[in-house]
């Protein structure tokens, strides 16, 4: 019964002189996920509103779904609408309304008229109190609670007349595109995927790079991250996904370097390459998937060493995250299943026994130094093997 | 150069059976349980294929069962004989080394209350006549023994297990997985003592998603498909008759040339066991003592460990070169598992994850051995370099 929904935003809400940039970012976005969806649709926006009409046959689910992956929408509205054919009419649709939205009538409610268009004969609070009485007649189990309803009835008057009650919840956020563009360092775990939703979803757009190592690392790792990259464009528009073949890199610090402090290092040439695509992208900064502790990398003496080599700022969203609360997000956004596939990603396959996790800053720049003979010339080809995957 | 060797996973289909069940898909795509023209014609055609496959393996042709696969075929043998049988009995006999189709539906009828013995295996990968010997009981209602192990090549006794079976009951049903086996050597049913045995198409250069269970016309299975009654009502859904004809047609051009085929694969076989065997920190598994040149073992299938590479980056490298093999068996290479058959033999743990199966076919050759050998000896030295300090 429902043929369009009423998109109810947050925080542009509080925006000054640029709101509207913010409402047509969204509006934008709602198109561009709903284009995915079975059915045409209208997006439009009217007096501090969104609405999504439906303007053929459409899945309900499937609509509701794609909305719920547009950052910026706080609640999605299910909607009756019908054109303004006096009082009688609309006393009709309501009990109609409620009569098919809500099959268990023992419940409190309130009316909450809103009368945008003021030419209507009746005002909203006579308009409260007259639906609210045809209610209470048509369903005698009803009663009225204006303090905290059970179903709160929202009709709007506006050009056409809008009835809901139903608020499903959004992902909150702000629309991608409205916060610049950063750049993601995507490997085919948990966390990754994870750091890149909770960035983009503060209105990011997002770039990703993922470092391939063959023959250490298969095609199927790969092709693992670029299905991961799949899932999270779902809520971050197209991906661009750069995959750095890190091998000779990766060997050459194998070959020179203390084995403990070869995470640590290899970890730094990761975030050199990151920062270099980053800019090359105009992104204003990097992003991982870091949380303070998790592994010998992670620590907070490891994230001094690794956060060196950048200028640009390195936004950690997961790093006052515990492992089961990453885990959780990534159940919700739908990565986890894909993130367990057990293919060897190139952080673990030479790593020590026992990798320091103190790293000591002045021992790392002094032993990153046995790398001068080469390094420079490696990046330099890794950077040239840069294979751009569009991912969306 | 690409250089396809892991047969043992699955085959290139012959370009003259592609061409033939594209043929029949397009024109006698009729169903064989139809009464008009268009189902006779599809049914003519269904004859034929069972006509060709009895012949080869010298049963009747009312004893073949076709069915999806390897896997569907063990399944409705096990669950197809323990079904018909639990009254007689409720104990199966079969080899730790087993494809899981075997094994999963062994765990499965232990679930339902059956009780299975495990044969072991010796450091060859066979099993030992006196071990099944003493395994057989009175209720004992099935044997199922693989005939050529998918991961290093080893062939059982099974004329040897089959007689021996029918001596000590003869009401005991011996089933053979001949998965690995059918098209690498000659099996007749009859003169073995096998009652029922697996095959699948795209092991011997048929279609995927075919295959057929050999099942003696004296025995009684139950299905495990229910529907419109096809096949004597032991396997319903409508016949995949593309597919079919194309699996006996692959039979028959292997069959046809088979001496040759099998000699020519024995000798690649020796080919790449010397020229592998003189790489350093290199074992070939499962070969026989005195033949060190796996004679007596599948002529399609070589096991080789190399010390201190892991066999999956060894494997990734080779494809780098465009060389495929498989790491273990397919079926297990994507879970982290050491192969279970390669602990069976007793492998040391150093070798387990550093175990490749290279395995032949037809399409193989010289050539290609060749340069598979020089680029292990490029690579092998190289990976060793750069492996887990410890």
């Amino acid at each position: 019964m429902f043929k369009a929904f009423l998109i109810k935003y947050a925080e542009i809400g509080v925006k000054g002189k640029n709101r509207h940039l913010f409402e047509d970012a969204l509006v934008h976005q709602i198109k561009v996920s709903m284009k995915k969806c079975e059915g045409k649709f209208y997006v439009h926006k009217t007096q501090g509103r969104i609405f999504v009409e439906a303007e053929s046959e459409f899945d309900y689910d499937e609509a509701v779904e794609h909305l719920k992956q547009v950052f910026g929408i706080w609640g999605i509205c299910p909607v009756v609408y019908a054109e303004d054919e006096g009082f009688e009419k609309l006393a009709e649709r309501i009990v109609d309304y409620v009569d098919k939205v809500y099959p268990d009538k023992n419940k409190t409610f309130k009316v909450n008229a809103r009368r945008a268009n003021k030419n209507y004969p009746k005002e909203s609070m006579e308009i409260n109190a007259d639906l609210g009485e045809v209610l209470l007649n048509a369903f005698p189990e009803m009663t009225v609670d204006v303090h905290n309803p059970d179903i709160m009835l929202n009709v709007e008057i506006r050009e056409k007349i809008y009835i809901y009650s139903e608020i499903i919840p959004g992902p909150g956020g702000m629309p991608v595109g409205t916060g610049g563009k950063a750049m993601l360092l995507l490997s085919g775990g948990i966390d990754s995927p994870v750091a890149g939703y909770m960035i983009a979803k503060r209105g990011v757009k997002i770039d990703a790079v993922y470092f391939h190592a063959p023959p250490y690392t298969s095609e199927r790792a790969k092709q693992k991250v670029v299905d991961l990259a799949r899932i999270v464009s779902k809520y971050t528009g197209p991906i661009y996904l750069h995959v750095i073949n890190f091998t000779d890199i990766q060997l050459y610090i194998h070959e020179k370097c203390p084995h403990e402090e070869l995470t640590i290092i290899m970890r730094r040439y990761m975030m050199r390459i990151a920062e270099h695509l980053a800019k090359e992208n105009e992104c204003l900064g990097l992003i991982t998937g870091e949380s303070i502790g998790q592994v010998a990398s992670q620590t907070m003496a490891s994230l001094v060493c690794t956060n060196e080599v950048c200028e640009l700022p390195v936004y950690r969203p997961l790093i006052g995250f515990d492992k089961q609360e990453i885990v959780e997000v990534s159940e919700k956004i739908g990565t986890f299943e894909t993130s367990i596939q057990p293919f060897e990603d190139c952080c673990t396959i030479f790593v020590a026994k026992h990798p320091v996790t103190k790293p000591n800053l002045k021992y790392i720049r002094r032993h990153e130094e046995n790398l001068s003979e080469k390094i420079e010339e490696l990046v330099k080809t890794a950077l040239e093997t840069d294979e751009l995957i569009i991912v969306e | 150069m690409e250089v396809y060797l892991d047969n043992s996973a699955t085959t290139r289909v012959f370009p003259e059976v592609a061409g033939y069940i594209t043929q029949i898909m397009c024109q006698q795509y009729g169903n064989p349980s139809s009464l008009h023209l268009k189902g006779m014609e599809a049914e003519q055609i269904l004859r034929r294929a069972k006509e060709t496959l009895a012949g080869i393996l010298k049963v009747n042709e009312k004893e073949l069962l076709f069915t999806s696969g390897g896997t569907e075929s063990d399944n409705l043998a096990l669950r197809g004989v323990a079904q018909a049988r639990q009254r007689q009995g409720k104990h199966l006999i079969t080899t730790q080394i087993e494809h899981p189709a075997i094994l999963q539906t062994m765990h499965f009828l232990e679930e339902q209350g059956f009780q299975v013995t495990y044969l072991p295996v010796d450091s060859f990968g066979r099993i030992r006549l006196e071990d099944l010997q003493r395994s057989m009981r009175m209720d004992t209602i099935l044997v199922s023994i693989m005939h050529t192990n998918n991961e290093m090549g080893a062939q059982q006794p099974i004329a040897e297990a089959g007689a021996l079976i029918k001596r000590l009951n003869p009401n005991t049903l011996f089933h053979v997985d001949a998965v690995q086996g059918f098209g690498k050597a000659r099996i007749y049913p009859k003169k073995m003592g096998i009652d029922l045995m697996s095959v699948s198409g795209h092991k011997i250069h048929g279609p995927k998603g075919i295959g057929f269970l050999y099942v003696n016309e004296k025995v009684r299975i139950r299905p495990i498909l229910f529907g419109g009654g096809q096949q004597n009502n032991l396997r319903s859904g409508t016949e995949n008759v593309p597919g079919i004809a194309g699996m006996a047609m692959a039979a028959e051009l292997l069959y046809r040339n088979y001496d040759e085929d099998v000699r020519k694969l024995a000798e690649l076989k020796s080919f790449f066991i010397e020229g592998v065997s003189q790489m350093e920190g290199v074992r070939v598994n499962g070969l026989l003592p005195g033949y060190p040149h796996g004679e007596g073992t599948a002529p399609h299938v070589v096991s080789v460990s190399f010390r201190g590479v892991r066999s999956e980056v060894l494997l990734h490298a080779l494809e780098e070169k465009g060389i495929y093999v498989s790491a273990g068996s397919a079926c297990s290479a994507r879970k982290p598992q050491p192969s279970a058959t390669l602990r069976a033999m007793g492998v040391e743990k150093d070798l387990l994850e550093s175990t490749i199966r290279f395995s032949f076919s037809v399409f193989t050759n010289q050539e290609e051995l060749e340069y598979t050998l020089s680029v292990l000896r490029e690579i092998v030295p190289m990976l060793r370099m750069y492996t887990r300090k410890r």
